[in-house]
Parts: C-alpha cells; sequence; structure tokens
C-alpha cells in the first residue's frame, strides 16, 4: 500500500465521518419540528387533538359519562386574572360541550398573551378533542378589560376501548398564559429579584 | 484536509528519507504545533491532570460545605473568588457554579482528555502498528480546541452568571434555568465551552475511526485489534453520533438566550423538556464514552497480567459494541420523572436492563480471564481489579435505578450521586490510574514506584468507598442532590462521606510524589518491562517509544495479538 493509496482512503473515510457527524447535527435540529409532530399525532405528554366541525359532526355520543376539571395559570410575572368560570363538567363522551374562562388583564398596558395547554392523565390527551379554543390564536386585552373566552370540546369515545381509561373518572384540562414571546420582557420581569 | 497530503503521509517513509529517525521539533514548534499523537496524548494527560486538580478542588471545597449542617464555608469561598461581600443569595448561587464546574469540568476536561485524548492517542496508533494518527493536523486542532474551551470555562466563573459571578446552571443545563433563569454572560461562555470541546472531540472522534478503520499493520485485522483499540472505535462512533446533537442542542439554547428563539420557552410555542430528550440523547452515550476505553485498558491489563489472552475475545469487543449501540435508545430514563406515561417508562426500563447483559459479559469475562491465570499483582493489575468491583456496585445501583418505579423516589437524591460516582469518579478514574501505571513507564521511559503506587491503590479504595457508600444511605433517606445545606438527621453520613474525600485526596498526593519519584530517581524502564503477559505492539518499542516509530510496518502473524 503506497503512501498516497492510505492518505486518498484517509480522506474519504475522514469525509464520510464527518458527513455522519453533520447528518447528526442536522437530526437535532429536525427533532424540533418532528418532536412537536410526534407530539400532535400520539398526544405524548398531554397534547390535545384538534379537529374541524365536521369531523366533530360524525362523532356518536355515547352513554357513559366523564368529569372535566378546568384549570388556569398564568406565568408568573403576568399582570393577568385568569380562571374557569366553572371547576368541572360532567360530559357525555362524544357530546360536544362549551367551558368558559375569563381573562382580565390587570395592568395599565394592553398585553397579548398565548395560551398553552395539557391535559392530565397525559397518556388519554390523544382522546381530547378541540373543536374551537382561545388557544389557537393569540389574545390580546387591552388595560383593564376582561373577557370570556371558550373552549369547544369533546371526548373521543374511542377512549371507552382503550383499557388506560378503565379507571379514569376524571380529566384535567390545564392552561397557562404567557406574554407572547416578542412582548416577554415588556410583560413581565423573569428574572425575579435577582440582579 | 483537503491540502493537507505532505502532513498527512508524515512518518511513513515509503518515499521519504529520514536520516535522523528521532529528530524532534525545538520546543515551541514540538509543543504548540504538534503533530506528533505521543506529544499531543502527552499535553491531553497534562491537561486532564490540570482539569483533575481544578475540578477535584471543587469538590473539596463541596465536601468541606457539606461535612456540616448550615453554611459554614461558602461565604468565604465567594470572597476567595473575588465577590466582595457577597449577600447570601449570591452565596448560595457560588454553589450552583461549584456543582455545574465540578461536572463540566470531570467530564469534558479531565476524564475525556484524558481517556480518550492522552490514552487514544498514546496508544491506538502504536498498537495498530501506524506511525501516527491519520490526520496529524487536526489532532493539533482538537486538543487546542479542548483547551480553549477549559479557558472558556474558566473564564465563565469570572463574569456575571445572574445571581453572582459563574454559571449556575448544572452540567446538564437544563432549559430554561440555563435560559432566562440564568442572565449575563457566564452561562454563555459555559454554554461556548461545550461547543469548543465537542467540536474537538468530534474532530478527535473523526481521526480515530479513520486511523483505526485505514491504518492498521498488515495483518491486523479488526478482529485481531487489541481490546483498547476496539473500545476506541465504539468511543468514537459515539462520540461522532452524540455530541452533534449536544452541539445542536446548546446552540439553540444560545439562541434562545441571545436571539430571541422559543425552542424551549412555551411562551413561543417550545418546550423545555425537548432540550432534555436532547441532552440525554447526547448525555447517556456520554457516559459510555467516559467508561467504555476504560473497558479496553483493563483488557489489555487483566490479560497481561494473568499472562494468557483475554477469555472471550469477540464477545469482549461486541459487547462494547452492544453497550454502544443499546446506549443511544436508553437516554429517557434520565427524565422518568418528567411526567412520561407507564407504558415509555416500561420501555426505558427494559432496554435500561438490556445493557446490564453486555456489561456483565465483560465482567464475568474478565474474571474468567483471571480463572487459571499466572497472576502477578503488579500495580496495573491492583487497580484493575478494583475497577472490577467498584464498576461493579456502580452497575448494580444503576440496575436499581433503571427501573421507573424506584427512581420516581430516588430521583434527584444522593443515591444517583452515588450511582453515578461510583461508575464514573470510582470507575472510570480507577481504570485511568490504572492505564497511568500500566503505561506511564513506556511513555516516559522512567519506572514508577510499585510501592507507591500499590500504597496509593489502597489509600484511594478506602478513601472512595468511606466517600461515597455513605451517600446511598443518604440518598434513600431522601437527601436531594445539589443542595449546600441539610437537614440535622442527614449529618452523620455526610461527616463520613467528608473524612473519605480527605482520605482519597490524600491518596492523590502519593501519586504526585510517585510522578516525581519517576522523574527523579526511577529506574530507567525497558522496552516491554512487564514481561511475557504484555503482547501488544507497543511492548516492541522502546520505552520511550521513538519520535516516529514503525516507519517499517510491522506485520502480524496469524496467531492472534489478543
Amino acid at each position: 500500500m503506497s503512501a498516497t493509496f492510505i492518505h486518498r482512503k484517509n480522506r474519504s473515510t475522514g469525509l464520510i465521518a464527518l458527513a455522519a457527524a453533520l447528518a447528526m447535527l442536522g437530526l437535532g435540529y429536525a427533532s424540533v419540528p418532528l418532536y412537536r409532530l410526534f407530539c400532535q399525532v400520539t398526544g405524548f405528554n398531554g397534547t390535545t387533538q384538534r379537529v374541524s366541525v365536521a369531523q366533530a359532526n360524525s362523532v356518536s355520543v355515547a352513554s357513559r359519562t366523564m368529569s372535566v376539571r378546568f384549570d388556569a395559570n398564568v406565568e408568573r410575572g403576568l399582570a393577568w386574572k385568569f380562571k374557569p368560570l366553572q371547576i368541572t363538567d360532567t360530559v357525555s363522551i362524544g357530546a360536544r360541550d362549551m367551558a368558559i374562562f375569563t381573562a382580565k388583564n390587570l395592568s395599565d398596558k394592553a398585553i397579548t398573551g398565548t395560551a398553552t395547554f395539557n391535559v392530565e392523565p397525559a397518556y388519554l390527551a390523544k382522546y381530547f378533542n378541540k373543536i374551537q379554543c382561545f388557544c389557537f390564536t393569540e389574545q390580546t386585552l387591552r388595560p383593564g378589560q376582561e373577557v370570556r373566552m371558550p373552549v369547544l370540546y369533546f371526548i373521543d369515545p374511542a377512549i371507552m376501548d382503550d383499557p388506560l381509561a378503565d379507571d379514569v373518572e376524571q380529566l384535567t384540562l390545564s392552561y397557562t398564559f404567557h406574554p407572547v414571546a416578542g412582548e416577554t420582557a415588556n410583560a413581565l420581569d423573569r428574572t425575579g429579584s435577582g440582579s | 484536509m483537503a491540502t493537507s497530503a505532505p502532513e498527512s503521509t508524515h512518518g511513513q517513509t515509503t518515499d521519504h528519507a529520514h536520516d535522523d529517525h528521532d529528530h524532534k521539533p525545538r520546543f515551541f514548534a514540538r509543543w504548540f504545533m504538534s503533530t506528533n499523537h505521543k506529544d499531543i496524548g502527552t499535553l491531553y494527560l497534562i491537561l486532564a491532570i490540570f482539569g483533575g486538580i481544578v475540578g477535584g478542588a471543587f469538590s473539596g471545597m463541596m465536601r468541606m460545605e457539606l461535612a456540616e449542617p448550615g453554611i459554614q464555608y461558602l461565604d468565604f469561598f465567594a470572597r476567595l473568588l473575588g465577590t466582595e461581600n457577597p449577600s447570601f443569595v449570591e452565596t448560595l448561587h457560588l454553589w450552583n457554579v461549584l456543582i455545574t464546574a465540578h461536572g463540566l469540568i470531570m467530564v469534558f476536561f479531565m476524564v475525556m482528555p484524558a481517556i480518550i485524548g492522552g490514552f487514544g492517542n498514546w496508544f491506538v496508533p502504536l498498537m495498530i502498528g501506524a506511525p501516527d494518527m491519520a490526520f496529524p493536523r487536526m489532532n493539533n486542532i482538537s486538543f487546542w480546541m479542548t483547551a480553549a474551551g477549559f479557558i472558556s470555562l474558566l473564564i465563565s466563573a469570572f463574569v456575571p452568571g445572574g445571581y453572582g459571578n459563574g454559571a449556575g446552571i448544572g452540567w446538564t443545563a437544563y432549559a430554561p434555568l440555563s435560559t432566562y433563569g440564568s442572565q449575563g454572560l457566564s452561562t454563555d461562555f459555559a454554554i461556548f465551552s461545550l461547543h469548543l470541546a465537542g467540536a474537538g472531540s468530534i474532530m478527535g472522534a473523526i481521526n480515530f475511526i479513520t486511523t483505526i478503520l485505514n491504518m492498521r499493520a498488515p495483518g491486523m485485522t479488526i478482529h485481531k485489534m487489541p481490546l483498547f483499540v476496539w473500545s476506541m472505535l465504539v468511543t468514537a462512533f459515539l462520540l461522532l453520533l452524540s455530541l452533534p446533537v449536544l452541539a445542536a442542542a446548546i446552540t439553540m439554547l444560545i439562541t434562545d438566550r441571545n436571539f430571541g428563539t422559543t425552542f424551549f420557552d412555551p411562551a413561543g410555542g417550545g418546550d423545555p423538556v425537548l432540550f432534555q430528550h436532547l441532552f440525554w440523547f447526547f448525555g447517556h452515550p456520554e457516559v459510555y464514552i467516559m467508561i467504555l476505553p476504560g473497558f479496553g485498558i483493563i483488557s489489555q491489563v487483566i490479560s497481561t497480567f494473568s499472562k494468557k489472552p483475554v477469555f472471550g475475545y469477540l464477545g469482549m469487543a461486541y459487547a462494547m459494541v452492544a453497550i454502544g449501540v443499546v446506549g443511544f435508545i436508553v437516554w429517557a430514563h434520565h427524565m422518568y420523572t418528567t411526567g412520561m406515561s407507564v407504558n415509555t417508562k416500561m420501555y426505558f426500563t427494559a432496554a435500561t436492563m438490556v445493557i446490564a447483559v453486555p456489561t456483565g459479559i465483560k465482567i464475568f469475562s474478565w474474571i474468567a480471564t483471571m480463572w487459571g491465570g499466572s497472576l502477578e499483582f503488579k500495580s496495573p493489575m491492583v487497580w484493575a481489579m478494583g475497577f472490577i468491583f467498584l464498576f461493579t456496585m456502580g452497575g448494580v445501583t444503576g440496575v436499581v435505578l433503571a427501573n421507573g418505579g424506584v427512581d420516581d423516589i430516588v430521583h434527584d437524591t444522593y443515591y444517583v450521586v452515588a450511582h453515578f460516582h461510583y461508575v464514573l469518579s470510582l470507575g472510570a478514574v480507577t481504570a485511568l490510574f490504572c492505564g497511568f501505571f500500566y503505561w506511564f513507564p513506556k511513555m516516559s521511559g522512567k519506572m514508577h514506584s510499585e510501592f507507591l503506587a500499590h500504597l496509593q491503590f489502597w489509600v484511594f479504595f478506602v478513601g472512595v468507598n468511606t466517600l461515597f457508600f455513605p451517600q446511598h444511605f443518604l440518598g434513600l433517606q431522601g437527601m436531594p442532590r445539589r443542595y449546600p445545606d441539610y437537614a440535622e438527621a442527614y449529618a452523620y453520613w455526610n461527616g463520613v462521606s467528608s473524612i473519605g474525600y480527605s482520605i482519597m485526596a490524600i491518596s492523590l498526593v502519593i501519586w504526585f510524589v510517585n510522578i516525581i519519584y519517576a522523574y527523579t530517581m526511577g529506574k530507567k524502564a525497558e522496552g516491554n518491562y512487564w514481561g511475557e503477559g504484555a503482547t501488544t505492539l507497543e511492548w516492541t518499542l522502546t520505552s520511550p517509544p521513538p519520535f516516529h516509530q514503525f516507519e517499517t510496518l510491522p506485520v502480524i502473524e496469524d496467531k492472534g495479538h489478543h
């Protein structure tokens, strides 16, 4: 084996290895949209499903009922008061129900917020279907303004075939309002009391 | 790389004429522009020793503070590091800085440079009969990027980190603590240090893979490579595939911190848990990166001092491959408490436990190698046997922690701290000392004192067990990690643990004395000072080996060299 042969072989092996490293770097970034997609498709970690009215119309109502608990939070430092109008609802599985939340801007400036959401138990989130939700869009509240925010949802009857749901009587739907990304610094001081 | 033809073939003398084989460059060119794998290995070892001293000093400060309940010394340490009249919050922030720096330094600037950069650079080319690494110049860049990374981390300790100087984000750098939870440049410096060290390690990995695949001496098939070379090959692949994911994750951290992206910020549609997934997709292979080369060293040493080939050579090699492969699909066992479903936990529990099988193959094969061998208890052998004991202990608690249900209880307690220190601080570090005493005379040409090496082993063994075994009790009693203070109930075993630290520190003094002894009074080392059991190619050379070795490639006979 001549030195140049080894040299050429080294270069191609090295380049293949470099390509593998770059591919993993790309995969690291690709994981961001893939992870989101994965959560949306599987309901992983409490991600709820979003359906159209047409899809909702094709669902039949079952006789079994379930309780839904509503939970509302704001990110620390956001000057909003945000709470559900009803603590729990008992709904028939497959039947549409509307829950109302109220939000009030306690500050003296307009703040735009966006809500993240989650269902507990997380492994049943894939059965929680939202037709309409205030969390689909950003919400802007003028100083002192108070609004009612509706969620139109139903529980997928397929939940009755899931053995994991057998002993579950209640689902908790939780929201947390954050100021939209660009306004974070404006709307709240996340650093706490530190320097 | 495209234009480095003359350098890459340097030392392969098929068409070069070297009239002086041991011609060395002058001091600056030799040590600062080095392309010689042995010199670069030495530089890595020096960096690792320096890193070990700094990281070890930090752990000493922590054990001092933890010796008794209450806050006794942190305020003093904060003043020592340049904060005038530190507030209580700044004092506590220093604790976070200490645990962060200790973790990052020990992982990236002690174990990795020593075992991969140091021993890997030194002995992979020697063991496969190659004149040097495949890309000697890139090897130089790898080292200096690692060194620059270390400097970046040190700088981070002296710039503002939100509640005081230094980055207090933990070695895991979880968002949101590492994003909007830590204002100030310090965290950026710490993250940048990981970029540099990571890039250096990726280049090092490319170098090892190319060297091992292409530059083995004639006749050395892949199934005849010494097990240390096998371990480095698997390690290099783990580095190559896992570090870029860390690079992606921490780059996202940097942009989240400075450029308004929201990869890990729920307010912008991101998810902090995603960072944990990305981190541990790197982090779990990383712990095998730190221990696999140790497995390789132990295999060489056990075989040498049993005077017979390793039992089940192929099984040993492919057990490492299996550990490497399975290591990529178990990452979420670090995240059992992030709200996973039972099914996900079940998968990660089962997959994690599977790793115990190839690891068990290795442990039993080492024992089987010793069985019926002509044992000689030279210092490397004693360290190797200590390794088997300590690593198995850490492995057993690892199997306990692999259970999602158990982990819910002991997650983030001192039980976890005890577990990973048994496999790393006791496992990997014991392997490092084992390799050190095995190869130090080969590298330096001077014999160390066997008496001091044995003495150091026993003091170290007693010290680290006193240091870490009680932490199992503390963890099971519920003492959480990462706090400078604790309830009175934990005082007794914390006191014992801190005494253990002191004993361990004495063992390191013995080590430094031994190094000084070797360089001043040490006998000159022969080429093969361990005798007939040492059969790999580095023992066919002088001690230290010539500056350029294997100018005529050795030919491996068909009877096996493992």
